[in-house]
């Protein structure tokens, strides 16, 4: 199956699914931003998806699939370390989730594109 | 977006901030109460929060919990009102130390967090609903 979106898709079908994994941890970070002693964490995204594509090559059913999400998964280093151990920077966070959304867009706008130019040689209109 | 935990995550978030806009509400309502005895003076509450594990496969995701409602140990401050009704033998009356500035900045920082809470879950919203729409 992931072979299957691979070749319809290209990387995009990953791409979207690491992007997901990154606006989930954004909003981790932003409902954390006043949690004593939680550590902000993002995506390595380039990392994430070398690990990705990696897999879906020839890697794959040899039994080693580590998830490419916790693989790349880092923590923040903090701007302004606060006393109660919180490393979460809310305005930091803003910008990252708003530019995170934007990049989940695009990276749909890609997918829906190759949707699109299928269903055109699928239905021959 | 397969399981959609960022909607947990915003929504326990909501559920917490929330909490904390109660508790300075209930601290502000209270903070000029004045008791004759100081061991039933209102005392300031102050939420604790936690992190909660959402979802099982991604154990880096974390969602909010209170994980109680604590209740303050600065003692009350004494003042000297021999009118008072409510003041003891010695015409003393207790109130709670309460700071209001220091509640209004907490309200402050609990609505903000709350507001940004609110946001993640209309784009998350928007980006699940444009994917719902692919292909069509």
């Amino acid at each position: 199956m992931a072979d299957l979106s691979t070749q319809l898709f290209g990387v995009h079908a990953a791409a979207l699914g690491l992007r997901e994994a990154r606006l989930n941890l954004i909003a981790s970070n932003l409902a954390n931003a006043d949690t004593p002693n939680y550590q902000a964490r993002d995506l390595d995204f380039s990392r994430a998806l070398e690990a990705a594509t990696a897999q879906t090559g020839i890697t794959e059913g040899l039994g080693k699939s580590t998830d490419p999400v916790t693989e790349a998964t880092v923590y923040r280093v903090p701007l302004q370390p606060s006393l109660d151990g919180n490393t979460v920077d809310a305005d930091y966070e803003h910008a990252s989730f708003a530019r995170a959304a934007l990049e989940y867009r695009a990276s749909l706008s890609f997918v829906e594109g190759r949707v699109r130019s299928l269903m055109t040689a699928i239905t021959g209109e | 977006m397969a399981g959609l935990p960022i909607f947990d995550v915003a929504g326990s978030a909501l559920a917490a901030q929330s909490v904390r806009l109660n508790t300075v509400a209930s601290n502000l309502a209270n903070a000029n109460n004045v008791s004759g005895d100081p061991t039933t003076v209102y005392r300031p509450l102050e939420p604790v929060f936690s992190t909660l594990p959402v979802d099982p496969a991604n154990p880096t995701l974390a969602g909010v919990q209170v994980n109680g409602v604590e209740q303050g140990n600065a003692p009350p401050i004494k003042r000297y009102e021999p009118g008072n009704p409510l003041a003891d033998s010695q015409g003393y009356v207790y109130a709670p130390d309460i700071d209001p500035v220091a509640q209004m900045a907490n309200m402050i920082s609990a609505s903000r967090a709350y507001q940004a809470d609110v946001e993640v879950l209309n784009t998350a919203k928007d980006l699940a609903l444009a994917t719902l729409g692919l292909g069509r």
